[in-house]
Formats: C-alpha cells, sequence, structure tokens
C-alpha cells in the first residue's frame, strides 16, 4: 500500500521527485478511549485510522475533509503534540514515533506548527518580542547579533513593524495576530510546517494577505508545509498535493490537476461539486449526500463512504477498498472509481 | 411614498430607508449602520455581504426589533408588510416577531436551549402566535415541521434535545422553528458558516426549496461570495456601516463597480483557473466604527483613492447608478476609470477571473 503511495507521489510531484522524502508517515491511527451506553462500556473513537503519506523538501501537502475527519489529529501527531496509537513517523529517515526529551526539542527545531485561531494560540501577558523568541529561548539558541535582532527580522519577514516588538497581543488584529504566529513558527528555521486552518478564523480580506505571505515564504525559504483545511478553495491554491480525509481514512491522493480536474474518488467529487462557487450563479448541478458523517465510534464496515455514497453495491460492504492507482493517476480507495472531467 | 397603506401584491414585503442604528458607549458613538436602504420582495432573496464589523448583523437585528431601546439609537423606516417598526412599542413587535418575520441564527448550538426536547421548543414557538392550540395540536405541527424540514424520524427526534442532533439536524431544527409560523420574511445570519461544505450545501438546497413553497423574501447575510452567487438574486454589500454597492447579482459579480468589491472578488482563491496566480489582497484592516476615516470610509484600504482629486478623503460618497438599470455603486472614480481598471488589476485574480 505505501509502495503505491510512494509511486503516486514519485508521478505527482516531478520537480522534487528525485529529493528523499523529508517526512514520511506509515499507517499511523490515534483512538481516543471513550464511554459510551448506558453502563460505560468502553468503546473507542478511531479519530485516525491507518494513514499514511510523505512530503518532500519544499513540497506543500494539503489535507482535507470535513469536520471530524481527523485532519487536525493528523496534524497534531506530526508534531507529536499527540501520542499515535500505531503506526510510524519518520522524518529525514529517522523513526520520531516515540522521540522524547531533548531529541523530540531538537526535533520540533526542524517542524513547526501554526494554529487556526490567532487569539487563542498567543500568551496575552507576553510580548510580541518574548512570544517569537520563546522557541530561541527554549532551545538555548544565541543567533548572531543577538535574539533581539532576530525577532526584529523575523516581524520584518512577515510583514509587521519591528518597532512593535514590545506590544501585546491584544494591540494587534487578527491577521497580525496570524502573522505573530507564523514568525514564531519561522524562529528556528523549520524545514517542515504544519499549518492547521491557518487562514479560517480571518475575513476574507485578510485571509488573501496571509495565504500571500505563506506562500511567499514558501518559496522564498524552500519549506515544506502540510496544509491543513477545510477549505477546498484555499487548498488548491496553496498546494501541489492534496489528501482527501474522510472518518479517519485518506480515501484520496493525488496531484492538483488529478484531485480538483478529475478524481477518481466519489467522495472527493461529491465535496467538490458542494462548494458554492461564485463563478457559477444560480443553483448548481450539484452530487447530492444524503445525511451525516457516521460516527468514528462505529464506522461502517468495508468502504466507510459507502452509507452516503450514491454508487455503494455489496461488495463496498464486505471489502475495504486499497488505495491503489486510478486511471486519472490519483490513488484511491474506491471500488468503482468514478472516470472523467468534472467542470 | 406610497398612498395606499396597505402594500400591493408586487410593493416590495420589507423595505429599509435610510437606516441608521447608534451605540453610545464610553469611546464614542459607534455608528454601526449609518445610512442604508433596501428592499426585499416575497419570493426573493436579498445578499448582504460585508466583513465582520460591516454592520450587516446590526441591521437584521434591527429588522427584528431585537436592540435595546435604552442603549441604542435607529433612526429611518424599516416597512415590514406595510408597517413601519422603527419605535414600535415593544409588545407590538413581539407580536410581528415570528409570525411576520423570524431569523435563522449562525450558531443553533448556542441558539437552541440545551434543557428543552427540540420539539418543545418548536411548539413553544407555535404557541406563542396559536395561543388558543393545544399542546398536542402544537407538538403535532412542530414533528410536521420537522418532517418538512428533511429530519428523518421526526416524531423520534421531536423528543431529544439538542446536543443529540448533528450540526446540520440542528440548523434544520433552527429553520423549522422560524418557519414554524409562516413567516413572509426570513432572515438568515450566516445559516451555513458553521456547517461543513456538504452540509452547507443541503441547507442552501432547503432555503431554495422552502422559499419556492411559502413564497416568503430571504435576506441572507454572509461573508460567502459562493453562497451569494448561489442564492441570492440581488446583492448589498456593505462597507463601515454603509451600503457600497448594490444590484442584482449579475451585476454584481459579473461587472462588479466598487473597489472593496472588486477586492473580495480577486482576495477569494478559485476552484477553477490557473492556481499559480497570486491573490489581490485589500491592504490594511476594517476601521474601527468609532473613528471612521474622512470621506470614503475605504480610501485607507483603497488603492485607486486619490485618482479623482482629494474627493476621497474629503467627501463621503453616495450610492448612485453605476450604468445599468438598478445597480448602484458609491465611489467617487467615474464609469471610465471603474472599468479600465477592472480590465487591468481585477478581472484576472481568485474567482473574479
Amino acid at each position: 500500500m505505501t509502495d503505491l503511495v510512494d509511486a503516486a507521489a514519485g508521478s505527482a510531484a516531478a520537480p522534487v521527485a528525485d529529493r528523499e522524502p523529508l517526512l514520511k508517515v506509515e499507517n499511523l491511527t490515534k483512538y481516543f478511549p471513550v464511554r459510551s451506553g448506558a453502563f460505560g462500556a468502553h468503546a473507542v473513537v478511531r479519530a485516525v485510522d491507518g494513514v499514511s503519506f510523505e512530503v518532500r523538501p519544499g513540497e506543500t501537502l494539503g489535507l482535507v475533509g470535513e469536520s471530524g475527519c481527523g485532519k487536525t489529529t493528523t496534524g497534531r501527531m506530526l508534531v507529536r503534540l499527540l501520542e499515535p496509537s500505531g503506526g510510524k513517523i519518520i522524518f529525514e529517515g529517522r523513526d520520531i514515533t516515540r522521540a522524547k526529551g531533548r531529541k523530540l526539542r531538537a526535533l520540533r527545531q526542524d517542524m513547526q506548527i501554526i494554529f487556526q485561531d490567532p487569539y487563542a494560540s498567543l500568551n496575552p501577558r507576553h510580548t510580541v518580542g518574548r512570544i517569537v523568541a520563546m522557541p530561541l529561548q527554549v532551545n538555548g539558541i544565541n543567533p548572531p547579533g543577538g535574539v533581539k535582532k532576530r525577532v526584529q527580522e523575523l516581524l520584518e519577514t512577515v510583514g509587521l513593524n519591528p518597532e512593535h516588538y514590545n506590544r501585546y497581543p491584544h494591540e494587534f488584529s487578527g491577521g497580525q495576530r496570524q502573522r505573530i504566529g507564523i514568525a514564531r513558527a519561522l524562529a528556528l528555521n523549520p524545514k517542515i510546517i504544519i499549518a492547521d486552518e491557518p487562514v479560517s478564523a480571518l475575513d476574507v480580506s485578510i485571509q488573501a494577505q496571509v495565504i500571500n505571505l505563506l506562500r511567499q515564504l514558501q518559496r522564498d525559504l524552500d519549506l515544506a508545509f502540510v496544509f491543513i483545511a477545510h477549505d477546498l478553495a484555499i487548498v488548491r491554491h496553496f498546494c501541489e498535493r492534496v489528501a482527501v480525509m474522510y472518518l479517519g481514512k485518506i480515501v484520496e491522493i493525488g496531484t492538483r490537476a488529478q484531485i480538483y480536474e478529475n478524481p477518481a474518488h466519489p467522495y472527493t467529487r461529491a465535496l467538490l461539486s458542494a462548494v458554492p462557487d461564485v463563478t457559477k450563479l444560480g443553483p448548481a448541478g450539484r452530487i447530492k449526500l444524503e445525511g451525516d458523517v457516521p460516527s468514528p465510534i462505529n464506522p461502517p464496515s468495508g468502504c466507510v463512504f459507502r452509507t452516503r455514497c450514491w454508487k455503494a453495491q455489496e461488495k463496498c460492504a464486505t471489502e475495504v477498498p486499497p488505495l491503489t492507482i486510478k486511471p486519472n493517476g490519483s490513488v484511491a480507495a474506491c471500488h468503482f472509481p468514478e472516470q472523467g472531467e468534472l467542470f | 411614498m406610497s398612498v395606499t397603506p396597505a402594500p400591493a401584491a408586487d410593493e416590495p414585503y420589507l423595505r429599509v430607508r435610510d437606516l441608521r442604528v447608534q451605540f453610545p458607549t464610553e469611546d464614542g458613538l459607534v455608528r454601526a449602520v449609518d445610512g442604508v436602504s433596501f428592499s426585499v420582495r416575497r419570493g426573493q432573496t436579498l445578499g448582504i455581504v460585508g466583513e465582520s464589523g460591516s454592520g450587516k448583523s446590526v441591521t437584521s437585528m434591527s429588522i427584528l426589533g431585537l436592540h435595546n431601546a435604552a442603549r441604542t439609537k435607529i433612526s429611518g423606516e424599516i416597512s415590514i408588510g406595510g408597517r413601519d417598526i422603527v419605535g414600535m412599542d415593544d409588545e407590538k413587535i413581539r407580536e410581528m416577531r415570528g409570525q411576520d418575520m423570524a431569523m435563522v441564527f449562525q450558531d443553533p448550538l448556542s441558539a437552541l436551549h440545551p434543557y428543552y426536547k427540540v420539539g418543545v421548543q418548536i411548539a413553544e414557538a407555535y404557541k406563542v402566535h396559536h395561543p388558543q392550540a393545544s399542546k398536542a395540536e402544537a407538538n403535532k405541527r412542530a414533528v410536521e415541521m420537522l418532517d418538512r424540514v428533511g429530519i428523518p424520524q421526526p416524531e423520534r427526534r421531536a423528543k431529544q434535545y439538542p446536543h443529540e442532533f448533528s450540526g446540520g439536524m440542528r440548523q434544520r431544527a433552527m429553520i423549522a422553528m422560524a418557519l414554524v409560523n409562516d413567516p413572509a420574511l426570513l432572515i438568515a445570519d450566516e445559516p451555513t458558516t458553521a456547517l461543513d461544505v456538504t452540509v452547507q450545501a443541503q441547507i442552501l438546497d432547503l432555503l431554495e426549496d422552502l422559499q419556492r413553497e411559502f413564497n416568503s423574501a430571504i435576506i441572507v447575510i454572509t461573508h460567502d461570495l459562493g453562497v451569494v452567487a448561489q442564492i441570492a438574486d440581488d446583492v448589498l454589500v456593505m462597507y463601515a456601516g454603509r451600503a457600497i454597492e448594490t444590484g442584482s447579482v449579475e451585476q454584481v459579480m459579473r461587472s462588479p463597480q466598487h473597489p472593496y468589491t472588486w477586492g473580495l472578488l480577486a482576495s477569494v482563491p478559485s476552484l477553477h483557473g490557473d492556481a499559480e496566480i497570486d491573490l489581490v489582497p485589500i491592504k490594511g484592516n476594517p476601521p474601527s466604527l468609532i473613528n471612521l476615516p474622512t470621506g470614503c470610509a475605504f480610501n485607507p484600504r483603497c488603492r485607486y483613492a486619490g485618482l479623482n482629486g482629494n474627493r476621497s478623503f474629503v467627501e463621503v460618497p453616495e450610492l448612485r447608478p453605476a450604468g445599468q438599470d438598478g445597480h448602484h455603486v458609491a465611489c467617487h472614480l467615474s464609469g471610465a476609470d471603474r472599468r479600465r481598471i477592472y480590465l487591468e488589476d481585477i478581472a484576472h485574480a481568485g474567482v473574479a477571473q
């Protein structure tokens, strides 16, 4: 299964295909124990259920899906804010799944995260200077020219006034705060950034400012990104490759063109056709999905999407579809893949 | 002014004229809505677009008469079915609310009472306007409404609490509650912002179906231009408490005239076109409503302010006809300038392409 993903990743990202993967995730799982039922019977939520992908240096991978599909949990496991229940995370050839203490701290110099909520992710009692300097301080790094100079450089890089070094987060707007979070993530010159819904809390006109900044940093610093978002148009704009998740599993992964123009998985098609699009006025001819996402405590047998899929047949209930290369070139988990241009 | 008191069939059901809503605060007077006019006919949908602080939600609260009179200064005219509710007695507005106009809120989890069963809450909304109805009748009506908004097993669902509903189901229940008294005007304030796209698609379809069935006037307040493009007939773009562009959905989406509307369209990525082209963001941040920039409130963020002398900095632009019938824009740029700039700078970026 992983070989196939590798093969597709290779074909999918031609310019960087010759570089070794920076980050490799194999069969990653996260189960949360919960109590349910009248007698408190133990059950598990399969938040992430066997996810595999890889990211090459300088590459941008998008993780998309609806709420509860496990994209945020996956992102948090990558930077080890959550302990995986199973599977492997390999960074630059080293297995980091169980890294601890000093080793983990060293690892986080190369891997940083940008959070969704710029109001909750900055300490209101610390000045901006202190917030951005924190990663340097924690790792005992004394950059040439001093910490203050480095912090001011970083503030300038993300488009903030370096003189605002002594201000507090509440003095900044949402977009500016997200820039502070980005400056903090850049402080240690990471190789990869996990961005978890970095713009969804911002107003539309501010979203574009932050997206343009991230794109520019990605190009200038050759940063790899795992970009987690529910907004399919923003992911298309930012990511070269895209993985679509549903109920804790990747159902399709491929290049931007494969996913957005000619997707193989019915869920990918339904998701794309549900996005209200400014280029189409009036009621759109949409694929209508009935009902809601099933509970991850008790996922359907076989293909997890079959309960909402219009193509589902008997086979879908009994056999879990493996991730295989489909005619469009993407890797998808479906017994009866779709074909043909989407629009 | 119309001479007849009762509106004729083709009269707009809702007419808002020169609405001003101000909140006196310790820091100064907040002009949340500053002279906005629009109207909606039955069977029509108006989309109000704007960012946080543009006054779109304050406008909708005024139409429902939900502002505290002691802390709010409201002037202008809000005529609903021929009756002006500005300055109307609270008790009388309460009689109209629910029956003449109703609201679907953004966050159904905080708008539904967690302590009462969903069916009971809908039945209560029905009984407010039908005091003679028995409990059994009201409950029957609640179950009917849940069924109508597409909730499976409505009898069982009516006996459940809001936390037992998923996000999409809660929003359906909210819509059922809003429609239980057959209001002629429905205001939906960001009705799908908290929902996933596939559920959003279901809710938007439902609103369209219900509108066809009940011939209601609908106002949808949103920041999502895609939602507006899909369900609105007319569009009102608000900025800093003022209407800056109005027109039919074709006019505003296909030949936008105001630099702010351009900014919104060029800063939203599209599912089509070239993904590598950079977005054209609007610079800066929305202004404080206490301390609005002089002249055009958009001038500090406008790339074209000053093309027309210093008018942008000293004179507040009025809404003026922008070429096509029914299309209005509040901008000092000349029509020729607007056409040229749109083609040169905007037409290729974001969803405008």
